[in-house]
């Protein structure tokens, strides 16, 4: 007897929803045996981790704060993977969104008004999409592989951000450390709750619906899925495959710069030199689990913001390095993509001899 | 020492693990695989290498853990993409992420830890000579394991039967698998030797260059790695040069930041990722040279219909 993989005569339906619920299913066995690993009760670590998070009023705003960026991101790279368009930067244009955005606060600082935000939101979302647009305009016009670029402009965002919040502007007042001036009044985003949940998270929700119904009821989501699985196909009905990939670096870019603004006039108040625990890296896990769809990605996104809190949760009750997110995080990703296969394949068993009865369906 | 002497030994030192990692993508993306996992491949040879070397004393068995802790992580990539036909940009990025938390998590204990250096080489007499005694006898082991590996991997290639066999591999798996070569063996070999020499780029950082487990100590040198492929187009010894010029960029970078030019440290730090775009940029601008010898097959699963 011998395990292969037969393929489907048409993709299943059913285990493309199945899967990311196996990986799960997976990622929470693995977890328990590194916990037992370490010499920690996996029981206990397992229920802190991935329940805990959800017992508590506080915590449950905590989970939807940090949602709330992982979504946005993660929608926009949704549209982006779908196209096949490979954006992996948004953590440098979530950097540049925030950047963009402070202008208002530390140079225009005496500006109070709703105007103010409202400006504060676009010019985010424009930095991110600016910034978004130079691996587009090097795929297109060069040619250039948009990994690489996307990737590399991560490290140079973030060295921009380091400058402006060392340099020209570190706040005057600050003591020497490195942060900009406080946001005060029109500069913050409007808060409620507790006093953590703000904006943000109606902005992704609200991003998430839009984005379902432009894939699902018009032409452009037509046009962005047929460019991503039959390139020649699109071409063949005059979709230009130059305009996909900036439509989608502009709309992924400009989704994480927002995130970034929003970062920044929310829960943080400042610029600072590290504004992100790589929600921009995060965020590819949150669209591939969410099966590249914009629904998909919220509940995804819900859960991977637990896996942040809950990882903060051990670190202080069991004493576990919160590099365990990281770990996990990871390990989700690499156990959709291994459950994925079982969409286009079924495992089979079949006899060790020479089988000719499989020979005529398979090929 | 004289001073030009004291740059270019640090030139070296910081294109070595550039060259190692970079040697093993090619051979990798001959044989018809983009694997994007260097960064996550590296970063557990660092961690596993330093590891060893730290609870053994012997910076030789980091050496050696640091090659089968990125044959391990390849390998995972190998399963994923080779036999349940993941798609490999996706499977890269998942072993990058899944690469640099399992590390942060192993390395969790060894942070601030002091470890272990490999020592250089010392020839009596041939080391001491002047101007070029310390700099072509007297290279930390690797550096020479390095060169010796890119000229190896340049006449295993164009001079030998394995190396047509791979080429063929990469260029149309088709044909090769009716040919009879073992398409998928043949991949999860070159993945194999790719995640071995990308632990040992690891082993570098934390035995050579900063004797010492930092976090994401690796601090994007994979994906300028995989640059420097596509910058090569594809062939070893532009690969090497392509290598020893971004080593030189770095520490460009780092000596004007001691020498406290009026530019801004985070101008210079920025150096070495502006240089990868351009060079990308540069290369892709002149289409034929980019083409010639892109593996045809580069990226693409292959299902073997039985």
């Amino acid at each position: 007897m011998q395990l292969i993989l037969e393929k489907r005569a048409q993709a299943s339906d059913v285990m493309n929803l199945l899967s990311p619920v196996l990986a799960i299913l997976i990622t929470v066995v693995m977890g328990g045996l590194i916990f037992a690993a370490m010499g920690k009760p996996p029981l206990t670590a397992l229920y802190l981790y991935f329940i805990d998070p959800l017992t508590s009023w506080w915590s449950i705003e905590e989970v939807l704060v940090k949602a709330g960026p992982l979504v946005l991101i993660g929608v926009g790279l949704a549209v982006c993977f779908k196209a096949n368009v490979w954006n992996i930067g948004a953590e440098g244009q979530l950097t540049v969104g925030a950047l963009m955005g402070a202008i208002i606060p530390v140079l225009w600082g005496e500006w109070q008004s709703p105007l103010a935000l409202l400006a504060m939101l676009c010019l985010g979302a424009l930095g991110g999409a600016l910034f978004a647009l130079i691996p587009a305009w090097l795929k297109t016009h060069f040619g250039v592989n948009e990994i690489l670029t996307s990737l590399m402009l991560v490290y140079i965002a973030q060295l921009l951000l380091d400058w402006f919040v060392r340099g020209p502007w570190k706040d005057p007042n600050g003591y020497n450390f490195p942060k900009s001036v406080s946001f005060e009044g029109w500069h913050l985003l409007p808060m409620w709750g507790d006093g953590r949940m703000h904006l943000g998270l109606v902005v992704a929700l609200g991003a998430a619906l839009v984005l379902f119904w432009i894939m699902r009821h018009t032409l452009k989501g037509f046009e962005i899925k047929v460019v991503g699985s039959a390139p020649r196909a699109g071409a063949f009905a005059g979709f230009s495959q130059t305009k996909t990939v900036w439509f989608c670096f502009a709309l992924s870019g400009g989704l994480a710069g927002l995130a970034g603004l929003i970062e920044v006039a929310g829960p943080i108040g400042q610029l600072q030199p590290h504004i992100s625990p790589n929600y921009g890296f995060t965020a590819i896990i949150v669209a591939f689990l969410g099966r590249l769809n914009p629904l998909g990605v919220i509940f995804a996104g819900i859960l991977l913001a637990i896996s942040y809190i809950g990882g903060e949760g051990i670190q202080i009750e069991l004493g576990i390095s919160s590099k365990i997110t990281q770990m996990f995080q990871g390990m989700l990703l690499f156990f959709i993509l291994m459950c994925d296969t079982l969409i286009l394949y079924r495992l089979k068993w079949i006899s060790a001899k020479p089988n000719q009865h499989t020979v005529g369906h398979t090929s | 020492m004289s001073p030009y002497e004291a740059i270019l030994l640090t030139i070296i030192t910081a294109s070595t693990p550039l060259l190692l990692a970079a040697i093993g993508e090619l051979v990798v993306e001959r044989s018809g695989v983009l694997n994007l996992g260097i960064e996550g491949m590296m970063v557990m040879g660092a961690v596993c290498g330093f590891a060893a070397a730290h609870v053994t004393g012997s910076a030789w068995l980091g050496v050696i853990a640091a090659t089968f802790a990125g044959i391990a992580t390849s390998l995972l990539f190998g399963l994923l993409t080779q036999t349940l036909m993941t798609n490999q940009v996706a499977t890269g990025l998942a072993i990058t992420l899944l690469g640099l938390g399992l590390s942060g998590l192993i390395g969790s204990g060894f942070v601030g830890l002091p470890g272990v250096k490999l020592a250089n080489v010392s020839i009596p007499w041939l080391s001491d000579l002047p101007y070029v005694g310390r700099l072509v006898f007297g290279q930390d082991p690797l550096v020479y394991i390095s060169i010796a590996l890119t000229v190896g991997v340049a006449y295993v290639l164009n001079h030998t039967r394995v190396g047509l066999i791979i080429r063929a591999v990469g260029q149309n798996h088709a044909s090769a698998h009716a040919l009879g070569y073992r398409v998928i063996a043949v991949r999860y070999a070159c993945i194999a030797f790719g995640g071995a020499t990308s632990g040992l780029a690891g082993a570098y950082l934390s035995l050579v260059y900063t004797p010492q487990w930092i976090e994401n100590m690796t601090a994007g040198r994979g994906w300028i790695a995989l640059a420097l492929v596509v910058f090569s187009t594809w062939l070893p010894a532009r690969l090497a040069a392509g290598a020893y010029l971004f080593g030189g960029v770095w520490i460009l970078g780092l000596y004007a930041q001691g020498m406290g030019v009026g530019i801004p440290s985070q101008l210079l730090s920025s150096l070495p990722y502006v240089a990868t775009i351009l060079a990308l940029v540069i290369i892709s601008t002149n289409r034929r040279l980019s083409l010639i010898n892109t593996p045809a097959s580069l990226g693409q699963g292959f299902v073997p219909d039985r």
